[in-house]
């Protein structure tokens, strides 16, 4: 359980007014000046000593990410972007932190800006976020008002201008180099790595890209210093995070917490428990969607980082808890999840357009009981082709949900399938068996 | 150079190359839909995947530039799985309708999964079907077969210059199409014909002509323009079935305009396939000696400075030099022309009429100037080439007149030509410019040598270049843009009379002093006919024909071995894909069998002999060829508004001006003018 003096975001629920007075109250632009004036390295290092990691759902190390940046400012100006185009079903902690703790994200932007030389930072929100982006908005003319941010941003002599961005609603737009597209004005498509964006990035130029939590804990990881952060929770999944816990719980809510708690524990103290109890449970989505999900008997030991979820073969990605107890149809609700993914593919490159749509369609089926029984196999050999083979991350996204189904509840599709395939691979007829199947095995 | 290893090949590679570059390089082949050398990698057909030691995921090796140390292999189980994988894909949506689609036999789809993929489809919905799209008279589209390479937009957006198709959608919903379904506003539109991998683009004219593996294939030279683009000329029998470009890196790269690769149905059409002589103001079929009789008849009774002849705009250089022997050993008169209008020549020297800098030279250049031109249709290929030097270097682009859209932004200036010379004079704001570029091109076109001045402008602008720019070997800044296929060879070939400083055979021709006048290929005058005995000797039955009282059916470009030199001064032997109908002959051999029925003596044995002894005189020529004093104030200097002609692009000669797909692309532009939403 996290202290309460540990806690980063203290107005997670608005108990206290998410205006600048209150916030600098809680601490917040408090000494802003101060932690700048010990220079980029400073603030690099105390970030790489924290080992925080990027909470927008890949867990990659900030500080290794901000010291990519060119030291020096060439002939490009250096942007950070902050993407809170926070899409993933499940996810709601961007939200609050846009409501209601506006000003960490807006001083996290000014430090972080400041260690990667960039005087500019757009932050893009997804478009249905309107009502948050209006107080983004309303905190970030309120930080110009003191002087906070602006020419000669709280006094540390580095000019820091912030802009908001509205996306138009597609998924595909949270990656990062998506984000970049669409930022510019472009159709919202991946762009191939590398090169990378922090030496070619936003109209080419050295960008940053962070997710708004990440920058957002970046004040108080330097107040606090790095070591203090580094304490909390497991060693190389460190500090706190905030968990969005949804679906089938008795209080569905927004906790943080420090990382490393066991699953049972968040369930149980902060989300009232799983519906009908936790016997009662049959999977947990532990990140996102886009994550595979865990059956009721490793929920039972399995604590929350990085590290011990991808042992489990899942992982944290943005920590959207999804509990799905036993009255749900699981295949009915995989098959929704890989709609989901099959009409926010972007279509840019083959495996995704064509395999997101197929896996929805076979999963359908399969959960009418209309389909046949090899197709189990075939499923998993689909996602198999899609996974690692397109341009981004969404190729992983769409297919891992479908691996973890059928890797824990093939029972369950086989039972409800009524089809025995027409042709019996023990025939061993290499033409009329499945040659994809046939030659990975020969392979 | 980073060195690395395919396949235990280890293999060097320049510097910014890419892995797929590399392979190839190692004799590795790779196959890919989305890439192509000349568009901007896109990484998105993902056929491309190879292993990378060291990466957890296979990479698209045509997006990954080449690094030392790199490790590659193809030839995993893991590559081979991702290759079928990917097929499988691709193939999961296509439909299949290979029997019946017009790619089929030159198909990337169909070759490759023949190659890498596997043999039976476990896709078991219902496969998509997209609504096809307009875009236009000669894209036929069905958009259900398409494979989302985006080829198409990429070569719309950055050759063509025109941002007009796009997709819309997206995932599996995503499409092609053109802005709003119209035909796309380019003359190099049906290029995308070629580049798309599948049969989602095809070629509307061609739609179910023939397959690839029926027709002949010859490889030609285009003559719709005097870029000179290498095409192949695919032959169904007798008939022209359609044209396709060769790829020649120093002309037209990999592309042919629409009117290059469209007009070849002129071919079929209004043809003359025997000799005519005019009766009572009625044309009536005859033999060839019929009418060699009467051709001898007349020529005898007629005096010699009362005979005189022009050569076309497609004329081989075989034809214009026989016709120029013709006229000087035969009939020994040399009121002989192939110009049409009284434009200015200087052939002393060969810089003087083409196009200097090269057509790769563009590339190079830092500064454009064009005078009295419209490259987008006099010379759409070279425009495109100014585009690509614009888009790669950011080449500035000045116009002395305002053309309109060239595909890419340019200057334009007043269009006066004293303008012109107060630049020339070091007095203009561009003077500047011009004169602190390192690699200028200053590209004069011909309608500039039809005004009243051009003499004096041309030796002023020869001048200015010569005090300005260091003329060395390499680079000239000089360039002429000829705007007909046989312009430059009839200049080497002298095919002209200049001795009074004027167009006189023209000046003839005008004040009715000819009694008999021969017509080669010769479509664009205005005659304005008296008593003259008009003989007309062409392909096509036009505006020549129109006037004449002897026709003899000569051969189209595509239906004789001849030579054509573009405007570089480049020469080049088209080979003869088809042969002429009826009773038609080829070119030469008409006017030699003429000069036999009335001296009983051929010209030339045979065409061995016409060629050697034409490249023997183009040789002597040049060699010949020396700088001529001019004292330029003996040179009337008047100013005038410089107003550029072109031929109707879709109109410009006989063999687009009987084809009907040229008429439909002028609808298509015409319609397209008339909605009212445009600019």
């Amino acid at each position: 359980m996290l202290k309460d003096e540990d806690r980063i975001f203290k107005n997670l629920y608005n108990d206290s007014g998410a205006d600048f007075i209150s916030a600098k109250k809680r601490g917040d632009w408090s000494n802003t000046k101060e932690l700048c004036d010990k220079g980029k390295e400073w603030i690099i290092n105390e970030i790489k000593l924290s080992e925080l990691r990027g909470r927008g759902g890949a867990g990659f190390p900030t500080g290794l990410k901000w010291s990519f940046a060119p030291k020096q400012v060439g002939s490009r100006p250096h942007y950070l972007v902050i993407n809170a185009d926070e899409s993933e079903p499940g996810t709601c902690k961007d939200r609050d932190i846009l409501r209601f703790e506006p000003h960490k994200l807006i001083e996290g932007c000014l430090i972080a800006s400041y260690a990667v030389n960039a005087h500019v930072c757009y932050v893009y929100i997804r478009g249905e976020y309107y009502n948050e982006g209006q107080k983004l908005q309303k905190a970030i003319d309120e930080a110009y008002e003191n002087k906070v941010i602006g020419k000669n941003a709280s006094g540390t002599g580095w000019d820091f201008d912030i802009y908001i961005h509205y996306g138009a609603g597609a998924y595909i737009c949270g990656e990062e180099t998506a984000l970049l597209e669409s930022l510019e004005g472009k159709k919202g498509q991946p762009r191939l790595k590398p090169p990378f964006p922090a030496l070619i990035g936003l109209y080419g130029c050295p960008t940053i890209i962070n997710n708004v939590e990440t920058v957002a804990v970046v004040p108080t990881i330097l107040r606090r210093g790095g070591k203090w952060f580094a304490s909390i929770g497991k060693p190389k999944n460190t500090g706190t995070k905030i968990f969005c816990i949804s679906g089938n719980v008795n209080n569905p809510c927004n906790v943080e917490e420090e990382m490393g708690i066991s699953l049972k524990e968040l369930i149980e103290t902060h989300a009232g428990g799983v519906i009908g109890g936790w016997d009662n449970l049959q999977a947990v989505i532990p990140g996102g969607s886009s994550m595979p999900l865990l059956p009721k008997k490793t929920c039972d030991t399995i604590t929350m980082d990085f590290d011990s979820l991808m042992a489990e073969k899942s992982g944290l990605g943005t920590a959207g808890i999804v509990v799905i107890n036993k009255d749900q149809d699981i295949i009915k609700c995989m098959a929704r999840i890989a709609r989901f993914y099959k009409h926010e593919s972007c279509g840019q490159c083959t495996p995704c357009r064509e395999g997101s749509g197929w896996m929805w369609r076979m999963l359908e089926r399969m959960a009418k009981g209309e389909a046949s029984k090899d197709e189990v196999d075939m499923l998993m050999d689909v996602t198999k082709q899609i996974e690692g083979h397109t341009i981004c991350a969404f190729g992983e996204g769409s297919s891992w949900p479908v691996q973890g189904l059928l890797r824990h509840f093939k029972n369950e599709i086989e039972e409800r399938i009524k089809f025995e395939p027409v042709i019996k691979k023990s025939k061993d007829i290499p033409y009329l068996v499945d040659q994809h199947l046939l030659e990975k095995e020969n392979a | 150079m980073p060195k690395l290893k395919v396949n235990e090949i280890e293999v060097e590679v320049e510097e910014g190359l890419t892995v797929l570059q590399a392979c190839e390089k190692a004799g590795v082949e790779i196959p890919r839909f989305c890439y192509h050398e000349k568009l901007s990698i896109a990484g998105n057909c993902r056929m491309c995947l190879v292993e990378m030691e060291k990466s957890p995921k296979p990479i698209a090796s045509c997006a990954m530039p080449a690094a030392e140390g790199m490790v590659i292999r193809t030839n995993t189980s893991k590559v081979e799985k991702a290759r079928k994988g990917v097929m499988e894909f691709l193939l999961a949506n296509h439909p299949l309708d290979c029997p019946v689609c017009d790619q089929g036999g030159e198909c990337d789809l169909q070759d490759q999964s023949m190659f890498y993929g596997v043999d039976k489809s476990r896709y078991k919905e219902n496969k998509r079907s997209v609504p096809d799209k307009n875009m236009g008279p000669l894209i036929k589209t069905q958009m259900t077969r398409c494979i989302h390479c985006t080829r198409c937009i990429r070569f719309a957006t950055e050759i063509a210059g025109v941002p007009e198709i796009g997709a819309i959608g997206r995932g599996e919903d995503m499409q092609i199409t053109t802005y709003l379904e119209q035909s796309m506003q380019s003359e190099l539109s049906a290029n995308v014909i070629d580049l798309c991998p599948v049969g989602a683009l095809t070629s509307k004219p061609y739609v179910f002509e023939a397959r690839p593996w029926e027709l002949k294939k010859t490889e030609s030279i285009d003559v719709m323009d005097a870029v000179g683009s290498n095409i192949r000329i695919d032959t169904y029998g007798w008939e022209v079935k359609r044209v396709l470009p060769l790829i020649n890196e120093d002309i037209n790269e990999e592309w042919i305009s629409d009117k290059t690769r469209y007009a070849c149905d002129g071919l079929l059409n209004q043809r003359l396939d025997t000799p005519y002589i005019k009766y009572n103001g009625k044309f009536e079929k005859a033999s060839w000696s019929e009418v060699f009789k009467i051709i001898k008849s007349r020529i005898e009774n007629t005096s010699k400075e009362k005979i005189g002849g022009f050569v076309g705009d497609l004329t081989n250089m075989e034809t214009s030099f026989i016709f120029r022997e013709f006229f000087d050993r035969t009939i020994e008169s040399d009121y002989y022309d192939f110009r049409t209008t009284d434009r200015f020549i200087d052939d002393s020297l060969r810089e003087n009429y083409i196009f200097n800098s090269s057509i790769n030279g563009i590339e190079e250049s830092d500064l454009i100037f064009l005078v009295g031109t419209n490259p987008r249709y006099e010379a759409t290929i070279l425009n495109a080439r100014i585009r690509k030097s614009f888009v790669n270097n950011k080449t500035k682009v000045i116009s002395l007149n305002d053309v309109g859209d060239l595909t890419y932004p340019y200057q334009a200036l007043d269009g006066h030509t004293h303008t012109l010379k107060s630049i020339l004079e070091n007095k203009h704001e561009i003077s500047e410019t011009l004169k602190s570029s390192k690699k200028p091109i200053i590209i004069i076109g011909e309608s500039f040598f039809n005004l009243k001045s051009s003499k004096n402008i041309f030796y002023l602008i020869k001048e200015y270049i010569n005090n300005n720019f260091k003329f060395e070997e390499e680079w000239n800044p000089l360039n002429i843009l000829s705007s007909d296929a046989s312009t430059v060879g009839n200049i080497d070939l002298g095919v002209f009379n200049n001795k009074s400083g004027y167009n006189i055979t023209l000046d003839k021709l005008q004040k009715n002093e000819f009694e008999l006048i021969f017509l080669i290929g010769q479509d664009n005058l205005n005659i304005n006919k008296k008593n003259e005995f008009i003989i007309y000797q062409g392909s096509h039955g036009d505006k020549g024909a129109e006037v004449a009282d002897i026709i003899l059916p000569g051969a189209a470009y595509t239906e004789q071995t001849a030579h054509y030199t573009n405007l570089e001064g480049k020469i080049q032997k088209a080979y003869k894909a088809s042969y002429p109908p009826g009773e038609a002959k080829e070119d030469w051999q008409i006017i030699n069998e003429i000069a036999e029925s009335l001296n009983n003596r051929k010209l030339f044995n045979d065409k061995d002999e016409l060629i050697s002894s034409m490249i023997n005189f183009i040789n002597l020529k040049n060699n010949n060829s020396q700088n001529k004093k001019i004292n330029l104030e003996n040179i009337n200097f008047e100013n005038e508004k410089l107003k550029i002609e072109f031929k109707d692009y879709y109109f410009s000669n006989v063999v687009a001006r009987a084809s009907k797909t040229m008429v439909d692309c002028n609808n298509s532009k015409i319609n397209f003018k008339l909605t009212g939403t445009e600019g």
